[in-house]
């Protein structure tokens, strides 16, 4: 079966214990504000323009067949109502301007990929993360690639946001050692506003895999204006210690890192004014969730 | 740090290198008086007049006694292996990158002594005279380069015997040899005679300078109005009355002895990469386990003496090269490489508790010499490896680290007995070698690129238009990517050969008119045959070829086979008119070749199997080769600083390259060509098979942030861990970021502390040529963890 992936990072340091290597898959029913992977949101594969890259050589603009490319001042502008996503125009850009963003991949030869880091693995306790995106979204693919990594005896990880049905968790859970869960708010209209979606299902499913005995590390991101007030931190804190299955929670403090990928991608970024939280409201808490009995860890 | 080893330091860093003319006046003035004698003897009698005449120095404070100069950085010179011109010494003095100041005095010496004797009778005068044609043209090209034009053979370390026996059981043993000649059996029993009293003669004068020692000493003892350095003054004369003559019997002993022999090997001859004492923890581990026993010695105490010896390697800047240039990259460090850890002679970890002392004096003293490097096994403790990375994350580019368990292989391959491997170690920058056992020479690196370069342009060098190489035919005829290898494969066979010849004649000049009797003392077999360390008297004898650009190498092979011959995306005579023109007009093209080709770094086969193949060409055409000591040429993959050099006299190359710049360093990816991470470099670098070299260096270049805490230090330790498990020779690492180094280009007065691994060796980044600082900058930062 194959699957639509946009990256594959070896030598990931802060998705799950020791060295391992991070498949993202692309397309998220979510939308959150602060999304710093917005290139992993549309299921489909794109192509990205970074502006700053361009030489302004027209390569681009001759190869394309649809003729849906055109100089405009400094950049190369884009007609998305012709444009087919061919990728012809990224194929003549050697700078990387134009970039195919996602690829289509089979479980065998993404499994190839993964174990090529077997040794790195083995020596410090590490293995594969498959993150996204969502990686439910595809979750049949992301079954069969599981199976086949666990057959290898690589430890596996998956970085989700929860949003997905009970029957997918369960298929994806017996293949999995380590879940990476998303916990951004506990309000629920907030947690629409903020991601579009409610976080119900969300919870409950965190609340199943923690009950099943799974194997569950807390991630929240740690948004200015979203969830760093002490009422949503106290949320937070209070409704991952009643679960009684969750001890560790990785903070992942906002940056605005991800501006230029929005822009490459045509998006609007929500976020872009916003800046990062100071390190000392950081510690405050960190200091916080502790109280509620949590380890807890910046970073992956 | 104690106050005494604080202020040591600090003159010995503030003190700017000079030229000092003693040994140049004292060796010119024993040539000139002595009359007829065999070189072994004539040589020994040299050094004797310049051990019995140099000025004695004892610095304030010190602890371990003896400068190869008149004083700490005062550096001499070698005018029988090469003579500093009036013009040298006047580009010595100016350049604005690692001067050696160069006062009057010295000047008139040179002037009115030391160029009038010498010009046309030193040895590299004598070399070059004795070199083809064709050799001299690879060489004007930048073909290869040659390690002895203007220094002795030397490359080696010491290993333990110096601690077990004196100087007079050394006498006792030459004399035995002597008396047992067989002039009537033995056709070369003179000579061995000849060998063997030079030997005797050295063995003296070392005893005789160490007494020179103990003389000043007690007299300054004497006039010395503190009672506690009066204490310490006469203390060391004792010392110096015992060692080298007789073995050492403490830890202080232990390492006097060794900086008198250390002085005497330098003194003898400018010898590449000074001298060492290998495994210095091993050898120091049983006096400092004996004086812990009797209380007559503290930790403390040994940390200080460590860090006086440490002071006294750093007073000795490398003696500089004739014939320089005010631009040449150079250096005051003199490829002195302390090895710690690894294992025993009985295949048993070798960390002990003088190592972790070691690796305290590494991270405290942060001198650019001695330089470091931890032989890692697996069999060594975790907390072997931490601790040495804690002092590589502070970004000074020291220790770098060995596969203890890969070198050992490597040594065993060649032939080496089982002990004699795992007392070895690695030496220079990545050199493997039999400590104590073995003359293994680096004679030349070679320039991969360059071969590249004439073998697409048959035979030509594009750079002069002068034929250097064979007629491998056009290659626009070329029919595919197997008549290009070939093309390449019998260039480079031709040029090895060219290298070779000119060795043969020149391991027999420095065997026949500058034998070393001194360090033949210290090589197992040179007393027992009666042969010269320089005339395959050593047990093993090794001659090195260092490859240059693999890198560039396997990326060139892997865009011509991409483009030219599967893609057809250009033509080869398409390709060969860019390159001639640089690019220029085409930079289109340029970026495809170098973005759209496979690239070796990356652990992609395609481009990784280029890499083997250039290995295995390289390893064919220079493996197993006889030299002229009873001993074979073997390979090395390292470039020190010679990829720059060799970067310059070489063309735009078909990856993309522009003309002039550097080629890839060591086993490194091409600058910039990793995109993958660093487990894709490792493993892509494993790809080689280094238990048939004799040493490989990787470099990798890390920003702070990546190896933080105590979660990164283990994930930098994992990372090494995996590398060695795959059977890497060596990797080094260089913590900083590239904003940092902007920086310190552009205002360096402000990073004067900046310390950059370079190649096998850290160096002040601020002292390095703009284009070696550039290339520094650009080695690829893996960003983002």
């Amino acid at each position: 079966m194959r699957g639509t992936i946009f990256n594959i990072m070896r030598f990931a340091v802060n998705d799950g214990p020791g060295i391992r290597t991070t498949v993202f898959l692309k397309g998220c029913p979510l939308s959150c504000w602060w999304c710093h992977n917005p290139e992993g949101l549309n299921p489909d594969i794109q192509v990205t323009y970074r502006a700053e890259r361009c030489i302004l050589c027209g390569s681009c603009i001759d190869r394309c067949p649809q003729h849906a490319l055109q100089l405009d001042g400094t950049m190369i502008k884009r007609d998305d109502l012709r444009c087919l996503i061919c990728g012809s125009c990224a194929d003549e850009c050697y700078l990387d301007a134009r970039q195919v963003v996602g690829r289509e991949i089979d479980a065998e030869e993404l499994l190839a990929e993964v174990l090529k880091d077997r040794k790195f693995y083995d020596e410090s306790g590490g293995g594969v993360t498959f993150s996204g995106g969502e990686p439910l979204l595809q979750h049949e693919f992301l079954v069969e690639v599981l199976e086949a990594c666990k057959a290898h005896g690589l430890h596996t990880a998956i970085e989700t946001s929860g949003l997905a049905t009970r029957e997918q968790l369960d298929d994806v859970r017996r293949w999995t050692d380590l879940f990476l869960f998303d916990v951004k708010l506990i309000d629920e209209e907030r947690h629409k506003t903020f991601t579009g979606w409610s976080n119900v299902r969300i919870l409950e499913n965190l609340n199943h895999l923690v009950s099943c005995g799974a194997s569950v590390v807390a991630r929240v991101p740690l948004i200015p204006g979203v969830n760093d007030d002490d009422a949503s931190v106290n949320d937070v804190g209070r409704t991952l210690a009643g679960l009684g299955g969750i001890r560790d929670v990785h903070l992942l403090p906002f940056h605005a890192g991800a501006a230029a990928k929005y822009q490459g991608l045509g998006m609007s970024f929500r976020m872009a004014d916003a800046r990062a939280l100071p390190q000392q409201r950081i510690a405050e808490i960190e200091h916080t969730l502790r109280s509620h009995g949590l380890t807890v860890h910046r970073g992956g | 740090m104690t106050e005494r080893v604080q202020k040591l330091r600090e003159q010995s860093c503030a003190t700017q290198p000079y030229l000092s003319a003693e040994r140049a006046l004292l060796v010119t003035d024993a040539y000139r008086t002595m009359g007829f004698h065999s070189a072994p003897v004539m040589r020994a009698l040299v050094f004797k007049h310049v051990l019995d005449h140099k000025a004695i120095c004892i610095n304030d404070g010190e602890l371990i006694v003896g400068e190869r100069g008149p004083a700490p950085r005062a550096t001499p010179t070698y005018p029988e292996i090469c003579c500093h011109s009036l013009e040298d010494l006047t580009i010595l003095h100016t350049r604005p990158k690692i001067p050696y100041l160069v006062c009057d005095e010295v000047r008139r010496h040179y002037a009115e002594t030391i160029i009038p004797f010498w010009q046309g009778r030193t040895i590299r005068e004598k070399l070059f005279a004795e070199m083809t044609p064709a050799w001299r043209d690879a060489y004007a090209a930048g073909i290869f380069t040659e390690f002895m034009e203007q220094r002795a053979p030397g490359h080696t370390v010491l290993d333990d015997k110096i601690y077990h026996r004196g100087m007079l059981d050394f006498i006792r043993e030459i004399d035995q040899h002597l008396s047992h000649l067989d002039y009537h059996a033995d056709p070369g029993a003179y000579a061995k005679q000849e060998e063997l009293r030079g030997m005797r003669i050295a063995a003296e004068a070392m005893i005789r300078f160490a007494e020179r020692h103990a003389e000043v000493l007690e007299e300054q003892a004497g006039a010395c109005t503190d009672p506690v350095r009066r204490g310490e003054l006469s203390h060391l004369a004792a010392i110096c009355r015992r060692v080298p003559a007789h073995a050492p019997r403490t830890f202080h002993e232990a390492l006097q002895a060794y900086w008198f022999v250390h002085l005497g090997v330098v003194t003898e001859l400018n010898p590449w990469d000074s001298f060492n004492p290998g495994r210095l923890d091993q050898h120091m581990l049983p006096f400092y386990q004996a004086e812990k026993a009797q209380g007559t010695l503290t930790s403390e105490k040994a940390r200080e003496l460590l860090e006086c010896l440490w002071i006294k390697f750093n007073n000795q800047p490398a003696p500089p090269k004739v014939g320089v240039t005010a631009a040449e990259s150079a250096t005051y460090t003199d490829f002195a490489n302390i090895n710690s850890g690894g294992m025993t002679i009985d295949g048993s970890d070798g960390v002990n508790e003088v190592t972790y002392l070691v690796l305290d004096v590494i991270d405290e003293m942060r001198l650019v010499q001695p330089s470091s490097n931890i032989q890692l096994s697996r069999k060594n403790p975790d907390e072997f490896l931490k601790r040495a990375l804690r002092i590589v994350r502070k970004g000074w580019g020291q220790p770098s680290i060995f596969n203890a368990d890969v070198v050992v292989e490597e040594l065993l391959r060649q032939g080496k007995s089982i002990e004699d491997a795992r007392c070895g170690g690695t030496s220079g920058c990545v050199e493997t070698g039999a400590f104590g056992k073995e003359s293994y020479i680096l004679t030349g690196y070679l320039n991969f690129p360059k071969i590249l370069e004439i073998a697409l342009h048959n035979g030509r060098d594009p750079r002069t238009g002068s034929m250097i190489g064979v007629r491998t035919g056009d290659p626009r005829a070329f029919q595919s990517m197997d008549d290009v290898l070939q093309a390449y494969r019998t260039q480079l066979r031709h040029f090895v050969d060219i290298k070779m010849r000119g060795n043969n004649v020149i391991e027999r000049l420095y065997a026949q008119y500058v034998p070393t009797p001194f360090l033949s003392i210290l090589i197992d077999d040179c007393v027992r045959s009666g042969k010269d360390y320089a005339d395959g008297g050593a047990r093993y004898n090794t001659s090195y070829i260092q490859g240059v650009g693999i890198g560039t190498l396997a990326d060139c092979f892997s865009a011509l086979k991409t483009h030219v011959f599967e893609m057809r995306t250009l033509s080869m005579d398409e390709l060969l008119q860019a390159l001639e023109k640089n690019f220029e007009g085409n930079e289109r093209l340029r970026q495809m070749l170098n973005n759209r080709t496979p690239r070796y770094g990356n652990d992609d086969d395609r481009a990784d199997a280029f890499m083997r193949e250039g290995f295995e060409m390289f390893y064919d055409a220079v493996n197993g080769r006889p030299n002229t000591k009873g001993g074979v040429y073997r390979i090395q993959m390292l470039p020190t600083t010679c990829h720059v050099y060799f970067g310059s006299v070489t063309g735009a190359t078909p990856e993309g390259r522009k003309a002039g710049l550097p080629v890839s360093e060591g086993i490194s990816p091409v600058q910039g060509a990793d995109r993958s991470g660093p487990t894709a470099v490792l493993r892509s670098a494993a790809k080689m098979d280094h238990v048939r070299t004799g040493g490989t260096l990787l470099n990798q270049k890390f920003t702070p942030g990546l190896v933080e805490g105590e979660q990164g230090l283990e994930k930098l330790a994992h990372l090494v861990r995996s590398y060695f498990a795959m059977g890497g020779h060596h990797i080094q690492f260089n913590v900083v970021d590239a904003d940092t180094l902007r920086d310190a280009q552009e205002h360096p007065g402000q990073h004067r502390d900046l310390i950059v691994r370079v190649a096998g060796y850290s160096d002040y980044f601020c002292d390095l040529g703009k284009a070696l600082q550039d290339e520094i900058i650009e080695r690829t930062e893996h960003h983002g963890w």
